[in-house]
């Protein structure tokens, strides 16, 4: 039996969980319109790489990375792009972003061809449905078929898989596969380990694989025996060495450091990466993806959603990215009462403005909320000081400090008191009796000083800049100061004989050098670059030279009073 | 009487004798204050100030010359940094300086006629262009100074607003309904 | 939308139900408190349930506050509550009156109102009293059958609101000073613990009837305990402080110095280290911190009692250990997630 270890803190809200673990997963339905964000990922939003008006297939590469911490986009059915724009999406500032809409043609044809940029250009033939053999392959390229298949990390975060399998400054001794789903209501993972251990185990062998890992460790908590179960079950049947471990249940024991933390003891040390200790940690539907991706060439095109809260089914369903919330909260069909819809968990999720909102690469769950599902907080009291929330913290922070800094504005004490410490988690806000919204404190804290670094880096950049433009004209003045002495001084050597010019015919002579060099320059006409054009050339020069008669034009006419009065309107 | 007064005044001679030594050795070269008020200031090198550029108001602010509140780029908060810094009191900005949404300049490149006049207004190279070529703004440097957009002879610049976005959204100053009293 | 963030679900705790569950701790106190001083204590804690309500409406209005949305949070209730049990239950109307107002207004709502307030605010108002009005702060209820005389619950009223005593009953007849003041006082005529502790009014562990008080408050404290309200850091801290100093001294001159358990029912030790101290706005909030907090109170209580000139310390060791509590915070931040050293 493995030694398990403990984080501070921790809250045990009720699990909810059973509603939608009575039946199996069920494949959604096609529904009959995509929103498919371009950025469904942490980092750089994808480049649309197709027009509206296009005709896409199933696994068509729509966006295209763009940047290091970046990921693919792609069709998540056949039919045809009819606009790409700005569409609402789930974010907290309930801010559209680019997005493409897809009409499904209902033929659900996928591609054949792999895309020009993915791995093997150069047999051409590949086709994005057949797998690898990978331990064959270069991890590098591996990676780069991640990238290219959309791969990001299902749990939550949604940051690029390919970026946390590159190779670091540390071996790996640990790999975890995050199957703890701490979070109320939410079971899409409990499911998919239930239905699809198999998958999972193979897809943690590649991940292991590509990472060099010494010992991989499934964590999931005690309240999903039955996904332990599976898990164990099929990783025996695998043959790989992996070890599945039932932890503890308590909430946020299924974030990554605090799972790091339960499993092996070890402390990711404040703004560092798991891999600085040598663990690296995945959600088992990436390790899902990661397999779908490496055995079979499919780019990510659905996840597992929860549709659960207020609902008479409540169910997990496989549905394709793009699928608006309306579509599938009609699956589950939204009891009376339910005002509301709220994207994640009862903890961290997000409420959703419209059921017009896509689901997204990070959208685990959909729960239908009511006023006696999740009743308001009662309005807030003052701070007593009471500490629970730093009873509740599971990373040691002193959530009545910080409130009281991020409050009063004093972002420098904040940040001293390790302000980007807090993982967000809500545990402070549960326990609070005051019900103080701590966790949008600490929201707003953070992004105010994000945003006066970004400030302050731009103020920098801007400074710099304009020394190197002071600079530059400091020389350019120093070349030219440097320049004329040069030439005054060839001037006198070429005129020793006569020493005794008076000052007058000194400036006379200046004076008929500088008309010399007039007419010289007039003599010389035009420039010399203008000679020898194209047709082309000198069409495009005409052409500006046409606007730019027309504007003079244009600019006379502006400057010429309008009026008969003659009055100036400068 | 006379050994207390003699102990008292040796200290004093000692403690005098440390001070003047460390602010010989502790000596910090240049005007730190300056390079100070400068870090805070946004560094668009507007003039709004009324001094060419805020090296210059940093200076000037340090010799106590100018107020803190002649820099509207900086906004109330950049106020509020230098009276941190100085120890002085916050002060509003004075009538008739309205706070602008930062904006970056736009050049209509159909109205463009490369007279690179703008291109030298510019503080921080943000405008890209040879002679009686069109010009464009590199938006990403491009500081929202508006110095560009006085010499240019055919109007054809203007300042677009940048606009709440999901890159630059923050979160808002929760509600606390106690706020409201009643 | 706006007002509907995540956590959507959080414990069905709030301020004024944890209020009231103090409030209901005290219980055991007080029915002790009646049983062994008569119902004069009620009256007592009703007069300061009563001001205490009412400054505390008025200065939410004068601070423009929602009045009715505080008053329910039960935190002056509590404060008046904790005042009237540390002042003598036949002290006149006016004495309760101003000093919860006085605890109320000045020390609460003057610093910031709840949670704002640095000190203590029935302590604070305790303090006031015994420094203005020392003479009426010593009239202590003698427990019954001991006194010469006994006062029904009317004249007991009468008193309280008039001043007004039964003929042929003096004021020395039916109060007397705590068993802490006695104590001290007769250890200064060099009598022996020994002896004294043979008078009347002491029982099998500190005062006759008192020390049952205190065995109710410690009951309450318990259940606090067991809610998980407080947390054991503060009474054990305190307690232990309290025991292992008077224990040192006691086993030094048995003669001189009282047993520590004495000093744990004499007093407000009780009410001080499962109410009192524990007051969350006014104690550290850091694990260490409360120990630290607890241990210097404890150690004040004592010396104040034994080498001080008040009858009882432990209103005074609060105040003080109010003062150091920003800084023992500071000092004793925990280490945060991933960070080895601690926090500045």
């Amino acid at each position: 039996m493995r030694t398990l270890y403990q984080f501070h803190g921790g809250i045990h809200p009720p699990g909810n969980k059973e509603p939608s673990t009575q039946s199996g997963i069920a494949r959604a339905p096609l529904p009959s319109k995509l929103v498919i964000p371009f950025r469904q990922h942490a980092g750089a939003a994808a480049k649309p790489i197709v027009r509206a008006g296009d005709q896409v297939l199933k696994g068509q590469l729509i966006g295209m990375p763009d940047g290091f911490v970046s990921s693919a986009v792609h069709a998540s059915t056949s039919g045809t792009i009819t606009t790409i724009g700005a569409q609402p999406i789930a974010h907290p500032s309930g801010l559209p972003d680019l997005c493409a809409t897809l009409i499904p043609d209902g033929r659900e044809e996928w591609i054949l061809h792999a895309a020009p940029s993915t791995l093997r250009q150069n047999s051409g033939q590949a086709s994005l449905r057949t797998g690898f053999d990978y331990r064959n392959s270069d991890p590098a390229e591996l990676r780069q078929h991640l990238r290219m298949s959309g791969v990001v990390g299902l749990g939550g975060a949604v940051f690029p898989s390919d970026i946390k399998l590159r190779p670091g400054n540390r071996k790996i001794d640990t790999l975890i596969l995050n199957g703890a789903e701490c979070e109320p209501y939410i079971t899409c993972d409990d499911m998919l380990m239930r239905e699809r251990a198999a998958e999972i185990a193979q897809g943690a062998e590649m991940l292991r694989f590509m990472l060099e890992a010494g010992e991989v460790l499934i964590g999931i908590e005690d309240n999903k025996p039955q996904a332990i179960a599976a898990m164990r079950q099929a990783v025996a049947e695998s043959g790989f060495l992996f070890e599945v471990v039932a932890v503890p249940t308590i909430y946020p024991g299924g974030s990554a450091k605090q799972l790091i933390r339960v499993l092996t003891g070890l402390e990711v040390p404040s703004g560092k990466l798991p891999t600085d200790i040598g663990v690296q940690c995945f959600n088992v539907a990436t390790a899902y993806s990661v397999y779908r991706a490496l055995a079979h060439g499919e780019p990510l095109l659905s996840r597992i959603v929860t549709l659960t809260g207020n609902v008479r089914r409540a169910q997990n369903f496989e549905v394709l990215l793009g699928t608006p919330v309306r579509d599938l909260v009609a699956l589950g069909e939204a009891l009376p009462g339910t005002d509301r819809y709220i994207m994640g968990g009862p903890m961290m999720g997000l409420p959703l403005s419209s059921t017009d909102i896509p689901l997204v690469k990070a959208s685990n769950c959909i729960i239908a909320a009511s006023d006696k599902l999740f009743p308001p907080a009662p309005p807030a009291l003052p701070c007593i000081r009471c500490s629970r929330c730093a009873q509740a913290c599971p990373a040691d922070l002193q959530p009545m400090d910080l409130f009281w800094f991020a409050q009063s504005r004093e972002f420098d004490k904040a940040q001293q008191f390790s302000l980007f410490d807090c993982i967000e988690c809500g545990a402070c806000s549960y326990v609070c009796p005051s019900h103080i919204p701590l966790v949008q404190y600490f929201q707003f804290a953070k992004s105010e000083i994000r945003a006066r670094e970004h400030d302050q880096q731009a103020a920098d950049h801007a400074r710099e800049r304009h020394e190197f433009r002071e600079y530059r004209f400091e020389r350019e003045k120093q070349e030219k100061a440097e320049r004329l002495a040069a030439r005054e001084l060839a001037a006198k050597q070429a005129q020793p004989a006569e020493p005794s010019v008076s000052p007058a015919d000194a400036m006379q002579q200046k004076i008929q050098a500088a008309i010399a060099h007039a007419r010289e320059h007039a003599a010389a006409g035009k420039p010399k670059n203008t000679e020898n054009l194209t047709a082309q050339q000198q069409a495009e020069i005409a052409e500006i030279e046409a606007r730019r008669t027309h504007i003079h034009e244009l600019a006379k006419s502006a400057a010429e009073p309008p009026n008969d009065h003659g009055e100036s309107h400068s | 009487m006379l050994s207390a007064l003699l102990v008292m005044a040796g200290i004093a001679i000692v403690l005098g004798g440390v001070l003047g030594f460390s602010a010989i050795k502790f000596r910090v070269e240049g005007n730190p204050l300056v390079d100070k008020i400068d870090a805070i200031l946004p560094q668009t090198q507007c003039g709004q100030c009324g001094y060419p550029g805020c090296r210059p108001y940093a200076e000037a602010i340090a010799s106590g010359e100018a107020d803190i509140n002649r820099c509207p780029p900086g906004g109330e908060e950049g106020i509020r940094k230098l009276a941190d810094l100085l120890g002085v009191e916050f002060k509003p900005f004075g009538g008739g300086t309205v706070l602008k949404p930062k904006s970056v300049a736009f050049i209509d490149e159909n109205l463009c006629i490369g007279c690179t006049l703008c291109a030298q207004a510019c503080p921080v190279d943000a405008i890209a262009g040879a002679a009686k070529q069109m010009h464009t703004i590199i938006a990403s440097e491009c500081t929202g100074c508006e110095l560009c957009v006085a010499p240019c002879p055919v109007d054809c610049i203007s300042m677009k607003p940048i606009g709440e976005n999901i890159a630059n959204w923050k979160w808002k100053y929760p509600v606390y309904t106690l706020a409201q009293a009643k | 939308m706006s007002a509907f963030f995540s956590p959507f679900i959080s414990k069905p705790d709030t301020v004024s139900a944890i209020m009231l569950r103090v409030l209901l701790a005290l219980l055991p106190g007080i029915a002790l408190y009646v049983w062994h001083f008569g119902p004069a204590i009620l009256v007592s804690i009703a007069l300061a349930s009563l001001t205490a309500l009412g400054t505390e409406a008025l200065m939410l209005k004068l601070r423009n506050r929602p009045v009715m949305h505080f008053l329910g949070d039960n935190s002056a209730l509590l404060t008046g509550w904790l005042l009237a049990l540390s002042i003598p239950p036949l002290a006149p109307w006016w004495l309760v009156v101003v000093g919860t107002a006085f605890a109320i207004a000045i020390a609460k709502h003057l610093y910031g109102g709840l949670g704002n307030n640095p000190f203590n605010p029935a302590m604070i108002g305790y303090a006031v009293l015994i420094i203005s009005f020392p003479a009426q702060m010593t009239h202590w209820l003698t427990p019954h059958g001991l006194g010469l005389a006994e006062l029904g619950f009317l004249d007991q009223l009468k008193y309280m609101f008039l001043g007004a005593l039964p003929p042929n009953v003096t004021l020395d007849a039916i109060t007397m000073a705590t068993p802490l003041d006695t104590l001290k006082t007769r250890l200064h005529l060099d009598e022996s613990v020994k002896q004294i502790l043979g008078m009347p009014i002491y029982g099998r562990l500190a005062g006759q009837g008192s020390e049952m008080v205190s065995l109710g408050f410690m009951l309450g404290g318990l259940y606090l305990l067991a809610a998980r309200i407080i947390t054991w850091h503060i009474p054990v801290a305190f307690l232990g402080t309290l025991f292992v100093t008077a224990g040192i001294f006691h086993l030094a001159d048995p003669d001189h110095y009282v047993a520590p358990l004495f000093h744990w029912f004499s007093g407000a030790a009780m009410l001080g280290a499962f109410f009192i101290l524990t007051d969350p706005i006014t104690s550290p909030t850091t694990t260490r911190g409360k120990l630290i907090f607890a241990t210097g109170a404890g150690l004040l209580t004592y010396l104040i009692r034994i080498f001080g000139s008040f009858p009882d310390g432990m209103a005074f060791a609060t105040l003080l250990m109010n003062i150091c509590v920003p800084l023992i915070v500071l000092y004793t931040q925990p280490a945060v997630f991933g960070k080895k050293e601690k926090r500045p």
